[in-house]
C-alpha cells in the first residue's frame, strides 16, 4: 500500500516538549476545508493534533477541540444547520457543558456550527455586501481570560485572515447587551467591519469562557511567510493566530497563566 | 423502476441496426458532417444505433477530438529535446501532464476553457469550469492544491459585461472557495472583442508522490468498472434532444439545460474520497467525467487499456429517470468519476464510498474482446472498437492563409497616428498619464475580484495576487514548492500571431522567474475563432508554430492543455488568445521574491533595455488604437533575465522583483510601490540616454525582457557584478523611500501613493459595485 503524504501532515513539531502530550481534536465534516490547517496550527504550537470524524459517537481522549472552517454538508441550507446534528456534535456539546468544561474553538463555519448548537448565542447571516470576502483583518482582543485567549493582552490588536460569505453576526439587543456586560465579546473588528456584524463583533465566548467562536481564521496566521500577506516583512507579524493555540495548551498543561 | 423506464423507449439495438440499414438518423442535427457519418458507417460496417451515434457525435466534436487543431498541435510533441523530456513523467494526451519536482514529488497542472457556457450562464459556466479542471487533476492521482483563473470580458462599460463578470467571479468563488483550494492568481482583460464571447479559462495544479501517478486506462480482464459521485441527469445534453425520437413519451421535460450545474460540496467530497482510494491503492485506472460524459469515460478508459469493456447502462444511477440511453451516454452531469477496480478491492472500495456517503454503481467489467459493448437490460446497443470513438476521429487539414488585412494592420503604427496626437510630455501631463494608466480597466487593481476568492486555505500559499506568480508550498519539511503564472495578450497576437503567442509564453516565463522559480513546464489554452475561417485558422496555425518554437528555445515542454475554437460573436472572431501557463519550481518557497519593495534605502534597478514599442500597448489601447507590430521577442534575453532573477532570489541578492509587461515601466513602478505602500525616488535619464528614448517612451513602452528589482545595499556590488558578468543590461534607476509616501519620478509631477491607490483600486468598484 502506498502512503500518500498529505500536505500538512509532515510538519516539524515545535518548541516545548511539555506541550506535546496535549491532544487537541480537529473535527472533519464532509465539506470541511480548513481541518488540515487547524491540525498544522496545533502541531506548530507544540501539541498533538487528533483527527475527529463527524460520524464518531465517542469523543475519545482529547483535551480540547477545534471545529474548523469550511462548508459543512455544502451549507446549502443554512451554515452549520446540518452539522449541528452530527453524532460527534452531541458529544462535544455535552463535554463543553460538563464540569470539565472542554475547551472548544469554532472558526468560521465552526463558529456557525457552535451557534446552531446553542453553545454560543446569536447567529450568522450573509455579509451585508452579499459577497464572499477574503482579507487581512485587524481584531482587538477584548477578553484575554478565555481558554483560547490567555496568551493575549486585553486590548491587544492582532491581524489574521478573514474569509467568508456568511459572516454577519446578529443577535437581539438583549443578548448583545448581556454579551457586552459579561465580557463575552472576545474579539471585535477594528478599522473596518467586513460584514456588517452587530457592534463589530468578530468572536464571542460562552459564560464559562471555554467555548469561543469567531469568524476570522487564526489557523491561517501561525507560520511566517504563510500568514497575512499584507504584513509580510513590513513590521507586522503574520503569526498572530498562534496565541489561540498556545493559550489553550498552557491552560491544559497548567502553565503560568 | 428500470422496467417501467425501458417501456418508454424504442431501444435501437445493434441487431436492429443491422436489420434496418435504411433508418434515417439525425446525424446532421448532432453536428456530424456527411463525410463523418460515412466514416462511422465504414468503421461499423452498418448503420450506428442511436446510442452509438450519440457517442460518435460527441466524441468527434471539435471540443473532444481536436479535429481542426490536431495536425498543428503535433508540433508540441515534436519540437521537444531529450533535455526537455527529462522531468516529464506524463506528457500530452492524458488528463493532465505530470512533471518531476524532485525528492519523489511530482506536480500536475492543466488549463482549460469554459467559454461559451460562461456567456450563457456565467455563474454555473465558470463554476463547472473549475470543477472540470480539478477532476482532471484528481484523475492523475494528485491532490489538487490551487486554482487560477484567466478571464476576458467585453468592454468594461457595456451593459452586459456586469452580468457576465458578476456571474463568472461569483461562480469561480462559490465553487472554488467551497473546495478548499486557494485561488492564487489569474488575469482580467476587458475588450469589446470578447463582448459576446467572454473567455473563462481555469487552471488547476495538484501534487503527488511519483508512485501515486494514476492513468486513465482499463486493464485486466474481469476488473470491475464503477461510476461514482453525483447521479446522472439531463445536464448539458442540449444536442442530444434530437434523439428524443427514441422516446415514446413526450410528457418528459423537453428543454434540457445546455449548461451543466455544479455542486461544489459533491466535488469536495469526491476529492477526499478519491484521495482515500489512491491512498489504499484501490483503483487500477480512473477517469473523470467531463465533456461527453460516459461516452468519453468508457471509450477512453477502454481504448487506453489492454482489452475491452462491457457496461450495462441501466445500472447508471439517474437523477432523471426519463433519460434515454443516448442522453445517458451524452450527459455532462458534474462531479462524477469512473474507475476500474479489481474484484479483491471491491469491498474496500465500497467502504470508502460509504464513509464519504458517495453514491456508486457497478456498471460492468473489463474484457479481452477489444470491443466496447454497452447493453440496455442485456440487449446490445453499442458494439464498437473504442479507439474509433476516442482516438481515431476525423482530422482536418483546414485551409489557412495570411489574412489580406494583416499587412494594413501591421503598417498602421501608433506613433504618428491620430490617436497619438498630444502625447504627454510635460511633468503634469505625464503624472496624469501614469494615473490614467493604472486606473484603466486592464491595468487597475484586480482585488475587487481576488478578494472574493480564498487565497489562504491549505496554509501553503506563499504568494498570490498581486504578485507576478502564485507560489504554493508542496513539502512542508523542505519548503519545496511551485510557482505558476498565466498570460496572454490578444492584441499582440492579433497583430502577429506567431510572435504574439511567443510573447504570451515569454511573459508567463518571466513572471515565474521573477518570483524566483525555475520554469519547468507549459500548459496552454488556445482560444480562437472559427477554424473554418482561413484567417482564423492561420492565426491558430501561426500561434501554435510560434509557441512550439519558443518552447524549444526556452527548453520547457508543453505537457497539456486545451483548444477552444468558434469563439466569436456572429462572424467576428475574438482576438486570437493563446493563454499560456508556465509552472516553475522553487527549492524553498521562503526564497520567493514578492513584487513590491519594502525597505527604505534599497537600490532599484531596471534590467533590460527599452525600445520605442508602443504598438499594441495598453497606452495605445487606452487611446483606441490597435495596429503595428507587437514588441520584439528575444527569447535568449528572456532566458538570461530569468537566470539572473532566479540566481538573485536563491542567493538573497534581491528583495523584490516585478516584471515589465502591459503598461511598461510606469505600471511596474506603481505596482511595486503600492504592493506594500512604500514609495520610491526614480530617475530615468540613464535609460533615456542609453536607449535613445524620451521619458514618455521609457515609461509606457512595452519592450520585453525587462524587470525592476529592489536590491539591498549590501548586495549591490554582488548583484551588479553578476549582471555584468552575464552581459545583461542593468541600470540603477532609483531608491526606495519609505518616508515619502509617494512615487517621485524625475520629470513627472509627484504622485502620492494615496492618490495612486485610489485610482488603481477604484475602477472595478466603480463599474461593478
Amino acid at each position: 500500500m502506498t502512503e500518500l503524504p498529505l500536505i500538512g501532515e509532515a510538519i516539524a513539531v515545535a518548541a516545548e516538549p511539555r506541550l506535546a502530550g496535549a491532544r487537541i481534536g480537529v473535527v472533519t465534516f464532509p465539506g470541511t476545508l480548513d481541518d488540515r490547517d487547524a491540525a498544522r496550527a496545533v502541531r506548530l504550537s507544540g501539541a498533538t493534533a487528533v483527527e475527529l470524524w463527524h460520524g464518531d459517537t465517542e469523543l475519545g481522549d482529547v483535551d480540547a477541540v477545534v471545529i474548523p472552517g469550511g462548508f459543512s454538508y455544502g451549507d446549502y441550507l443554512r451554515a452549520g444547520a446540518i452539522a449541528r446534528f452530527a453524532p460527534l456534535m452531541s458529544r462535544i456539546i455535552d463535554a463543553a457543558n460538563s464540569d470539565a468544561k472542554l475547551p472548544v474553538l469554532g472558526i468560521c463555519n465552526g463558529f456557525q456550527i457552535l451557534t446552531e448548537s446553542h453553545l454560543l448565542p446569536g447567529s450568522m447571516i450573509k455579509n451585508d455586501h452579499l459577497k464572499f470576502l477574503c482579507r487581512d483583518q485587524v481584531l482587538r482582543v477584548e477578553n484575554s481570560n478565555t481558554a483560547w485567549t490567555l496568551d493575549y493582552e486585553a486590548g491587544q490588536e492582532i491581524t489574521i485572515p478573514l474569509k467568508n460569505q456568511d459572516g454577519q453576526y446578529i443577535a437581539d439587543e438583549k443578548t448583545l447587551d448581556a454579551l457586552e456586560a459579561e465580557g463575552r465579546v472576545v474579539f471585535r473588528y477594528v478599522g473596518f467591519n467586513p460584514n456588517g456584524s452587530r457592534r463589530d463583533i468578530a468572536g464571542i465566548s460562552n459564560a464559562a469562557g471555554n467555548v469561543v467562536g469567531l469568524m476570522p481564521h487564526p489557523e491561517h496566521a501561525v507560520e511566517q511567510g504563510f500568514g497575512p500577506e499584507s504584513l509580510d516583512g513590513i513590521g507586522g507579524s503574520d503569526t498572530d493566530g498562534l496565541g489561540f493555540f498556545t493559550s489553550v495548551l498552557n491552560k491544559i498543561v497548567g502553565g503560568d497563566k | 423502476m428500470t422496467t417501467e423506464t425501458t417501456k418508454k423507449f424504442n431501444i435501437d439495438t445493434v441487431e436492429n441496426a443491422a436489420k434496418t440499414p435504411d433508418t434515417e438518423l439525425p446525424w446532421a442535427e448532432l453536428g456530424l458532417k456527411r463525410n463523418e457519418f460515412d466514416e462511422i458507417l465504414k468503421v461499423l460496417g452498418r448503420r450506428p444505433t442511436g446510442a452509438e451515434l450519440a457517442m460518435y457525435s460527441v466524441m468527434w466534436s471539435e471540443h473532444c477530438s481536436y479535429k481542426s487543431s490536431k495536425n498543428h498541435l503535433r508540433q508540441f510533441g515534436q519540437k521537444v529535446t531529450e533535455e526537455m523530456k527529462k522531468d516529464m513523467l506524463v506528457g500530452i494526451g492524458e488528463n493532465a501532464g505530470v512533471t518531476n519536482l524532485g525528492d519523489g514529488w511530482a506536480v500536475t497542472f492543466k488549463i482549460e476553457s469554459h467559454n461559451s457556457p460562461s456567456f450563457v450562464e456565467p455563474y454555473q459556466g465558470a463554476a463547472t469550469g473549475i470543477g472540470g479542471i480539478v477532476r482532471d487533476i484528481i484523475s492523475m492521482g494528485a491532490r489538487p492544491v490551487a486554482v487560477m483563473d484567466p478571464l476576458r470580458f467585453g468592454a468594461v462599460d457595456h451593459p452586459d459585461t456586469a452580468r457576465v463578470m458578476h456571474g463568472a467571479v461569483a461562480g469561480i468563488g462559490g465553487y472554488g472557495n467551497s473546495l478548499g483550494l486557494p485561488n492564487i492568481g489569474g488575469e482580467m482583460v476587458f475588450d469589446s472583442v470578447y463582448q459576446g464571447n467572454p473567455l473563462v479559462n481555469a487552471l488547476a495544479v495538484g501534487v503527488m508522490r511519483h508512485e501515486d501517478i494514476r492513468l486513465a486506462n482499463a486493464s485486466g480482464k474481469g476488473n470491475k468498472v464503477v461510476l461514482f459521485g453525483a447521479r446522472t441527469g439531463g445536464d448539458g445534453i442540449g444536442g442530444a434532444s434530437v434523439l428524443a425520437s427514441e422516446s415514446f413519451d413526450d410528457t418528459k421535460p423537453s428543454k434540457r439545460p445546455a449548461v451543466q450545474v455544479g455542486d461544489p460540496f459533491a466535488e469536495k467530497v469526491l476529492i477526499e474520497c478519491c484521495l482515500e482510494l489512491f491512498k489504499g491503492s484501490l483503483v487500477e485506472g480512473i477517469q473523470d467525467l467531463g465533456a461527453a460524459g460516459i461516452s468519453c469515460a468508457t471509450s477512453e478508459l477502454a481504448s487506453n487499456g489492454d482489452g475491452g469493456m462491457q457496461v450495462e447502462l441501466t445500472s447508471v444511477l439517474l437523477r432523471d429517470p426519463t433519460l434515454t440511453p443516448g442522453e445517458i451516454l451524452m450527459s455532462e452531469s458534474q462531479e462524477r468519476m469512473m474507475a476500474v477496480v479489481t474484484p479483491e478491492n471491491v469491498e474496500a472500495f465500497q467502504a470508502v464510498m460509504d464513509k464519504w456517503a458517495v453514491e456508486y454503481s457497478w456498471l460492468g467489467e473489463v474484457t479481452d474482446t477489444g470491443r466496447l459493448i454497452i447493453t440496455w437490460e442485456g440487449e446490445v446497443i453499442v458494439d464498437v472498437d473504442p479507439r474509433t470513438v476516442a482516438h481515431d476521429g476525423p482530422v482536418y487539414d483546414r485551409p489557412f492563409a495570411r489574412p489580406e488585412w494583416q499587412d494594413a494592420v501591421q503598417a498602421d503604427t501608433f506613433t504618428g497616428s491620430v490617436q497619438d496626437a498630444g502625447r504627454p510630455a510635460a511633468p503634469a501631463e505625464l503624472a496624469k498619464a501614469v494615473t490614467e494608466l493604472v486606473a484603466s480597466p486592464n491595468m487597475c487593481s484586480k482585488s475587487w475580484i481576488t478578494n472574493q476568492y480564498d487565497r489562504y486555505v491549505g496554509g501553503n500559499t506563499s504568494m498570490a495576487f498581486p504578485d507576478d506568480a502564485g507560489v504554493v508550498r508542496v513539502d512542508e519539511e523542505t519548503g519545496l514548492g511551485v510557482a505558476l503564472a498565466t498570460d496572454a495578450n490578444g492584441r499582440y497576437t492579433y497583430l502577429d500571431p506567431y510572435h504574439g503567442a511567443q510573447l504570451a509564453l515569454a511573459e508567463a516565463y518571466r513572471n515565474v522567474a521573477t518570483a524566483g522559480a525555475i520554469p519547468m513546464a507549459v500548459s496552454d489554452c488556445l482560444n480562437f475563432g472559427s477554424p473554418e475561417d482561413p484567417d482564423v485558422m492561420w492565426q491558430l496555425a501561426e500561434a501554435i508554430r510560434g509557441l512550439s518554437d519558443a518552447c524549444m528555445v526556452l527548453g520547457i515542454p508543453v505537457t497539456g492543455g486545451n483548444v477552444s475554437l468558434y469563439n466569436q460573436t456572429g462572424s467576428t472572431p475574438i482576438h486570437p488568445s493563446p493563454v499560456v501557463a508556465v509552472l516553475g519550481k522553487l527549492d524553498d518557497v521562503a526564497r520567493r521574491t514578492p513584487s513590491g519593495w519594502r525597505e527604505d534605502g534599497q537600490a532599484i534597478y531596471m534590467l533590460g533595455t527599452t525600445g520605442a514599442e508602443l504598438d499594441g500597448s495598453e497606452w495605445a489601447n487606452m487611446r483606441g488604437h490597435l495596429g503595428g507590430q507587437p514588441p520584439k521577442v528575444d527569447l535568449e534575453a528572456e532566458r538570461a533575465l530569468g537566470e539572473i532573477l532566479i540566481n538573485a532570489s536563491r542567493d538573497g541578492m534581491i528583495d523584490s522583483a516585478h516584471d515589465l509587461s502591459e503598461g511598461g515601466l510606469a505600471a511596474a513602478l506603481v505596482e511595486s510601490s503600492l504592493r506594500y505602500g512604500v514609495g520610491a525616488r526614480i530617475a530615468l535619464q540613464d535609460i533615456m540616454d542609453r536607449d535613445g528614448v524620451d521619458l514618455f517612451t521609457a515609461l509606457f513602452s512595452e519592450s520585453q525582457g525587462r524587470a525592476v528589482v529592489g536590491v539591498p545595499r549590501s548586495e549591490e556590488v554582488r548583484f551588479t557584478d553578476m549582471c555584468t558578468a552575464r552581459g545583461f543590461a542593468h541600470t540603477r534607476i532609483g531608491v526606495v523611500d519609505a518616508a515619502s509616501g509617494a512615487l517621485e519620478i524625475n520629470g513627472v509631477e509627484g504622485l502620492s501613493l494615496d492618490a495612486l491607490r485610489e485610482a488603481h483600486e477604484g475602477t472595478l468598484p466603480k463599474y461593478f459595485g
